[in-house]
């Protein structure tokens, strides 16, 4: 299943032609201009993507120091569709070593007795809004929608996300979520950007981020932006309005990306900067995922032609209740569906939703994922495909336990562009670890112990590892079980 | 096609008739907070529960089902919903909740709004849901109006009891239509000190329209549960605020109380217990979603329990419309927390109480549904296992000892598309 994420939709030269295409451009420039024009214009470009900073607010995540561990007589999911028995996962220095049968212990190695548990990958969840609608759900933190016109490319959600989100211990605590990805709301069309955080408590949200995770811009089809705009008595008020007013603003970004490549690569006038089409330039470069809301079928269907007139691609499609209807479809453009499991019914467009969505995407080779978009179904990812597990099984889709865990790591992984560094056990990944004490599709299952890039961060068994927000701090059950 | 046809039969036929059936080799759950009988027959006499047990004769001629040792047990009563009175929230059109501009407030009956062709009854049937209790929203005051209790069987009658119960709203959640606390309060006395006014002289009690601090209908209404025959279900999260409603029932000792939510609960469950409120309660909110949840954990439940509260599950504020279906992986979470160090849950047979049996009683119809007892309504689930595993199906469910249709609008859309593409003819043709 090809996900096709930065590098293979990057549209740009090579560095080395880049530069010599500047180098000439710069010979040809020498002297040639007149005396009144901007000592840029006499320059050669910065080189591509050089223009401006595409890291302005840097991550500052570090991971917490962890000691060699062994965990042995364990079942093992390994994220990508394989399953050990009574097998062994050694993790050291962050990474996962090894994975097998029987592992010898290394000197100084803490030993973990697996038996009857389950370890797996750590939990991510590609579609969360923890931090920017945190509890409390006070109107004072409701900062995940920047409901003020339909087209907000320019915010960033990173700068909404309040790291003491109470939130971020249960997702850990309870539902081994090691990973997620914060996304603005789902009012506008172009909600923007999304940011993916590692689940570690920190001062800041920088602290939090990801590092070197892509970006995604948050798109939404449907009811929400035509609603929220067209009570407001502007355009959209109808499917038909999302559609132009995002063509209209596709046709924008690749007239800004036209300008900014071309003075990046051959200098001359330095064109305005617009924070909003910076994000899509972005996205037509193939350095920004789209994570894209869309509930219909059909809606879906439009928004990947759209997506290839103007040259991008749909990274996933997230609420995706009626993907099972365009499997094929989803197959065939490489673009992920995100689903819950039972949702249904709370709104028109989420009428057809139906138990089977996971396993008919699966049975038919589209990528699939579960996802929350909540802050208690997040605490349970591992329930809620346990449910679409079942629902499979009973329509005569017969997906294994192991494979079934690819929707909750290695699926959100790929769309997500890091599937590379998380989202399975291969030797070398980030260190990202649940050990269940069960089977993790039984409902009596809980984390038992989750580790992130080989740190213990929780343990049932230790009420010192079991964080607390600087808001619960001296509240009411401060540190209790939750 | 054939399945479908009969489904439609069924919508059309006259009120079902009560059956008897005689369910035997089961493990059978009474509901009761006891562990379930390996071997156990159930008996269902024209509609009602005769017997249940180890040592149960089937009577001659009765109509007898082999469960073939699968778990039977009373069907689940959905604690606290809103379903057959809106069929998707987001569609305004369609939902009944709430009446927002209405001059009326304890005196909206939700009974006649009960819809039986609602597809969250369907839905939730097939997951052996049998009863549920329902609620109204309120909107410009703290009385929401009065709940009835459904079945969800597949004829035309869906209100096992219509008036059941008052709600209100109480603290800083739900709506608070511009209401403190203290307003709160102060309604409510003024309220019950006008229907001792209506009582008095209810030709007397002037109609004062939108200018009366209660209607003519909302005094009446509020009789009975002044007088204690009408349960007054209130939706209350932070303990102050239920210490507060503890410390009102002692002015008024006849009101029968039932706290909903009751997030905080665990922090006053000794005062619950000692006031003999029952609870019916969210399992699973374990965040501080608002400042009157703050101590909200997932062994609320369980502790509230130990302390002998009688506590039950119910989904206020929690897709309460469409999923009760979910409140038997919310039991089963609560059994897992048995396993975790220093949580406080419930074994499975308090669990299964918890979605059955407890919030009957808690509403005073627990001699009517909730149990397999002698006497409860025929409500009866066979399962293909542990009904609160996940992924556990139901093979049979029984309302009035009527056998139930258990197939979906979903399971046709999953049908419709089990292959992708179109065939022959468009999907619009494959039915």
């Amino acid at each position: 299943m090809a996900v096709r994420i930065s590098g293979a939709r990057r549209r740009a030269l090579p560095a080395a032609i880049a530069a010599s295409v500047l180098l000439v451009g710069c010979a040809t420039d020498s002297g040639a201009r007149p005396a009144t024009a901007s000592a840029s214009a006499s320059k050669p470009g910065p080189g591509l993507n050089k223009g401006y900073s595409h890291d302005p607010f840097p991550s500052t995540y570090k991971r917490y120091p962890g000691v060699p561990t062994l965990v042995t007589h364990v079942t093992i999911f390994d994220g990508e569709g394989g399953r050990i028995d009574d097998g062994s996962v050694l993790f050291a220095d962050g990474k996962i070593v090894q994975l097998g049968q029987s592992i010898a212990a290394p000197a100084g190695a803490t030993v973990i007795d697996g038996t009857g548990k389950t370890l797996t990958p750590g939990v991510i969840d590609i579609h969360s809004h923890l931090g920017d609608y945190p509890s409390p759900g006070v109107q004072a933190n409701s900062d995940g929608n920047e409901a003020t016109g339909p087209v907000t490319a320019e915010v960033w959600a990173e700068h909404s996300v309040w790291p003491q989100d109470p939130g971020f211990s249960r997702a850990l605590a309870n539902g081994g979520v090691t990973t997620l990805q914060i996304l603005p709301g789902s009012a506008n069309l172009f909600g923007g950007r999304s940011v993916v955080i590692k689940n570690v408590y920190a001062r800041t949200e920088q602290g939090m981020k990801f590092p070197g995770a892509p970006y995604g811009l948050k798109m939404a089809c449907g009811e929400n932006p035509k609603r929220v705009y067209g009570s407001k008595g502007r355009e959209p008020s109808t499917r038909m309005g999302n559609i132009a007013v995002d063509r209209q603003t596709w046709a924008r970004a690749a007239e800004y990306k036209r300008k900014w490549d071309k003075y990046e690569k051959d200098g001359g006038e330095q064109p305005g900067r617009d924070i909003a089409m910076d994000t899509l330039r972005g996205v037509l470069s193939g350095e920004i995922l789209v994570q894209n809301h869309c509930y219909r079928a059909d809606e879906m269907a439009i928004v990947m032609d759209m997506a290839k007139e103007f040259g991008y691609h749909v990274s996933a499609f997230h609420h995706a209740v009626e993907a099972y209807k365009i499997a094929d479809l989803l197959k065939a453009e490489g673009t992920c569906a995100a689903v819950w499991a039972d949702w249904w019914g709370f709104k028109m467009e989420s009428y057809d939703a139906i138990g089977e969505n996971l396993a008919l995407l699966q049975k038919n080779g589209a990528c699939a994922m579960i996802h929350s978009d909540d802050a208690n179904g997040i605490q349970r990812l591992n329930q809620e495909v346990a449910k679409a597990l079942a629902s499979g099984r009973r329509a005569g889709i017969d997906i294994s336990d192991a494979v079934a865990w690819e929707w909750l790591t290695y699926n959100p992984a790929k769309a997500l562009g890091i599937a590379d560094r998380t989202g399975s056990l291969k030797p070398g990944k980030m260190a990202d670890i649940v050990l269940w004490n069960g089977n993790p599709f039984s409902v009596y299952t809980r984390p038992e112990k989750v580790w992130i890039d080989g740190a213990m961060l929780y343990d049932a068994t230790n009420p010192k590892l079991r964080p607390v927000s600087d808001f619960e701090l001296g509240q009411p059950g401060s540190g209790d079980v939750k | 096609m054939k399945r479908l046809l009969l489904l439609s039969v069924a919508f059309l036929a006259t009120p079902a008739v009560a059956q008897s059936v005689a369910i035997t080799n089961a493990k059978l759950v009474i509901g009761d907070g006891s562990a379930p009988i390996d071997g156990g027959t159930v008996i269902v006499r024209d509609g009602r529960i005769v017997a249940a047990g180890k040592a149960v004769a089937v009577p001659a001629g009765m109509p007898s089902v082999d469960a073939g040792g699968k778990w039977v047990t009373p069907g689940i009563v959905a604690g606290f919903t809103r379903m057959g009175i809106v069929e998707s929230d987001g569609v305004e059109e369609t939902n009944d909740t709430a009446a927002r501009g209405s001059p009326f407030h304890a005196a909206i009956d939700i009974a006649p709004a009960v819809n039986p062709a609602t597809s969250a009854i369907p839905l939730n049937r097939a997951e052996g849901i049998t009863r549920a209790i329902v609620a109204p929203d309120n909107d410009g005051s703290i009385f929401a109006g009065m709940g009835a209790v459904i079945d969800l069987g597949s004829d035309r009658t869906p209100v096992t009891k219509a008036r059941a119960f008052q709600f209100m709203e109480y603290g800083g959640g739900g709506s608070r239509s511009g209401n403190s606390r203290p307003a709160m309060i102060a309604m409510f006395r003024n309220a019950l000190a006008q229907v001792k006014d209506y009582l008095r002289a209810p030709a007397a009690y002037a109609d004062q329209g939108k200018d009366a601090l209660l209607t003519r209908a909302d005094a009446a209404a509020l009789v009975p549960v002044a007088n204690g025959t009408m349960p007054l279900l209130i939706h209350v999260e932070r303990a102050s605020d239920m210490r507060a409603l503890i410390d009102l029932k002692r002015d008024f000792p006849a009101l029968k109380l039932v706290f909903v939510g009751a997030a905080e609960g665990w922090l006053v469950a000794s005062e619950i217990a000692a006031a003999r409120i029952p609870v019916i309660a969210s399992a699973l909110t374990d965040l501080p979603v608002s400042f009157d949840q703050l101590g909200a954990t997932q062994s609320n439940i369980g502790r509230m329990k130990a302390a002998g509260v009688i506590v039950g599950i119910g989904t206020i504020n929690d897709d309460e419309a469409r999923q009760a279906r979910l409140e038997k992986q919310y039991a089963g979470n609560l059994v897992a927390l048995t396993k975790l160090p220093g949580a406080t849950g419930l074994d499975w047979n308090a669990a299964f109480a918890a979605i059955s049996s407890v919030p009957a009683e808690a509403i005073g119809m627990g001699a009517e549904i909730g149990s397999l007892k002698a006497g409860r309504r025929g409500d009866v689930v066979i399962w293909n296992g542990d009904p609160l595993e996940l992924g556990t199906s139901v093979a049979a469910v029984y309302i009035d000892g009527v056998q139930q249709p258990l197939r979906t609008r979903q399971d046709a859309l999953r049908d419709r598309y089990i292959l992708p593409g179109e065939g022959a003819l468009p999907k619009a043709y494959e039915r």
